[in-house]
């Protein structure tokens, strides 16, 4: 991308609203938010606040109403869906709730496939998921498929999936969401731990406000409306 | 790396039930073409190898071979139309064989001719010297061997083999001219034609003459008392031909149709049941394109997979029936049958674009 002085992420009065017969249901709103390169933050909500719509227009799933997104510098807000699948192809690393491994990929496969369908270089894609599953210490676990892997092995592929089209911004959705408090801690290291190692932003959504301290900021949301601090 | 192939590889079981229903589907298009082209074949083959691209019938005959009589002066008058190089008189007789050592008799065609077909011999210089086509083998017949045609139980001996000349599904047996007379004098006493009567006249036209202004100049020439009409329609003209033919390819565009539909059914269902990992491939940056080909590129596979173990299951069911039934199972027919399983296939899987297009990225995260 080249813009490397620029915020992360920039979020300027965003607005996401849906038609439901005459109502309108606002997501979020007028949400503005600066993340800087490096930067981790955990989005803190409970369930419908609209922190995943904040994480989906981050991340150029979703398109705003209103407002402007800026990662790296770049304006994706007016992207068509095509733009849209370039910018998530080449700037945006995602860590899904539910993992979504490719059942009948390898560990090494499933970290491939960004490559694939990047149509990237073969030989400096394999070096690079070869790298990122050293690095997490999965490097026995290469040609293991995600039913042969621990939950948290499988996270850890996840994480390095997320990693392999060298992103500018990580989106991580609830990653402790489905484990116990001893193996959430262990994951939410490990994801700090290697999006630190990176140099690269990130923004965690959460429920669990044990989890905040990995983050170097944390932000509340709630009814749609982004705030500094638990609105009481 | 082809993520579609490799599914394919490792969830073989996953598309088993495409793959069955395709396998007998194409046992069943190479069976059916196989006794569309068995059949054709048996009535026609006599016919498509004349030598000639022209056959002229009698005027009255109604392109009927065996109505048909052209007797010597209107065989003279031909020669000398414009445009012809060469004629040759032919004619048939449809009989039962006796075969040496077989308790039912062989159903046979005696040709008498003058211009050798395609793949056959010049006729024999002896009367009684026959050529026999390879079909009769399967009713007993071999090389060397005398066949009895008719009630008077003409004698007939076979000096060889030719292929594909079988006519109305009867053996084909290829004589000179004498031997068809003598038979058919013996068998049908009141049909006895004089010398130089013909059924039929095999008529070659000269380099670059236009054979339709030819075949009208042979009417013109003989006064009207010729039909003269192209090889290919007087092929058509075969009782039941055309019925037989758009009967059974009623029948294969019918099941090329089901097979479509398989395909088409199978892979919505699967989209369906992958909506969740195609939403995590957009989510990560593949297009829908990327994601449709992947579709494209599975059915196509399981097609062509179907389609080799279809092929080595219908030689297998071929092999079992019996020699009377006109099964010919030939390699361009089951290129036909390639190439249009492929095509079905395809355009089967096409009608997945607009559940992968419709897939919303987004639900990978929500």
């Amino acid at each position: 991308m080249g813009h490397h002085r620029a915020a992360a992420l920039k979020l300027e009065n965003v607005r996401k609203a849906y038609r439901s017969g005459d109502d309108e249901i606002v997501a979020v709103d007028r949400a503005t938010l600066e993340i800087g390169n490096a930067e981790i933050v955990a989005l803190v909500g409970p369930s419908g606040s609209g922190k995943t719509t904040l994480l989906s227009i981050s991340g150029g799933l979703l398109s705003p109403s209103d407002g402007r997104v800026l990662v790296a510098g770049d304006d994706i807000s007016g992207y068509d869906p095509k733009q849209l699948t370039k910018f998530r192809r080449e700037n945006v690393g995602f860590v899904f709730q539910s993992v979504n491994l490719v059942p009948f990929l390898t560990a090494r496969e499933n970290l491939l496939v960004v490559a694939d369908f990047s149509r990237r270089d073969k030989k400096k894609s394999a070096a690079r998921a070869d790298q990122l599953l050293d690095e997490l210490g999965l490097e026995q676990r290469k040609a293991n498929l995600p039913a042969q892997l621990s939950g948290g092995e499988r996270q850890r592929v996840a994480v390095g999936r997320a990693f392999m089209n060298e992103p500018d911004l990580v989106l991580i959705d609830e990653p402790t969401s489905a484990l116990d408090t001893r193996l959430g801690e262990q994951v939410m290291e490990l994801i700090v731990t290697e999006v630190r190692a990176r140099n690269t932003a990130a923004v965690i959504v959460t429920h669990d406000q044990r989890m905040t301290h990995h983050a170097d900021r944390t932000l509340y949301i709630t009814d749609g409306v982004l705030s500094d601090a638990p609105r009481t | 790396m082809k993520v579609a192939l490799l599914e394919l590889r490792r969830r073989p079981w996953r598309f088993a039930p495409a793959v069955i229903a395709l396998v007998l589907l194409t046992v069943l298009l190479l069976v059916l073409g196989g006794l569309l082209d068995g059949l054709y074949n048996g009535f026609t083959g006599a016919l498509r190898a004349q030598p000639g691209e022209l056959l002229a019938y009698a005027a009255d005959a109604r392109l009927s071979m065996l109505r048909s009589r052209i007797d010597a002066a209107t065989v003279a008058e031909a020669e000398r139309a414009p445009g012809v190089a060469q004629v040759g008189g032919l004619g048939t007789a449809l009989l039962g064989a006796t075969v040496p050592g077989q308790a039912t008799q062989a159903n046979v065609a005696l040709f008498g001719y003058q211009l050798a077909p395609r793949g056959v011999p010049a006729p024999p210089s002896q009367a009684g010297q026959v050529y026999a086509d390879t079909s009769l083998k399967a009713q007993g017949v071999k090389k060397g061997q005398t066949l009895f045609l008719g009630p008077k139980r003409y004698p007939v001996s076979i000096v060889g083999w030719v292929s594909g000349t079988n006519f109305l599904l009867q053996g084909g047996l290829w004589g000179n001219v004498d031997t068809w007379r003598e038979v058919l004098a013996s068998a049908r006493p009141d049909l006895m034609l004089a010398a130089g009567t013909y059924q039929v006249l095999t008529i070659s036209t000269a380099a670059g003459a236009d054979p339709t202004r030819v075949a009208a100049a042979i009417d013109i020439a003989t006064r009207g008392t010729t039909h003269t009409v192209m090889r290919s329609l007087a092929v058509a003209a075969l009782p039941g031909i055309k019925q037989q033919r758009s009967t059974f390819n009623a029948i294969i565009d019918t099941t090329f149709f089901v097979a479509a539909l398989v395909v088409a059914l199978f892979f919505i269902l699967l989209t369906i049941e992958r909506m969740e990992m195609y939403a995590v491939f957009k989510a990560v940056g593949a297009s829908s394109a990327q994601l449709f080909g992947q579709v494209v590129l599975q059915a196509v596979t399981i097609a062509v997979l179907s389609f080799g173990l279809g092929a080595l299951l219908a030689l297998a069911v071929s092999s079992v029936i019996p020699p009377q039934v006109p099964l010919q199972l030939s390699a361009g027919r089951a290129i036909e049958v390639a190439v249009g399983l492929v095509v079905m296939s395809t355009l089967g899987s096409v009608l997945s674009l607009r559940r992968v297009v419709r897939i919303d990225p987004a639900t990978a995260i929500s």
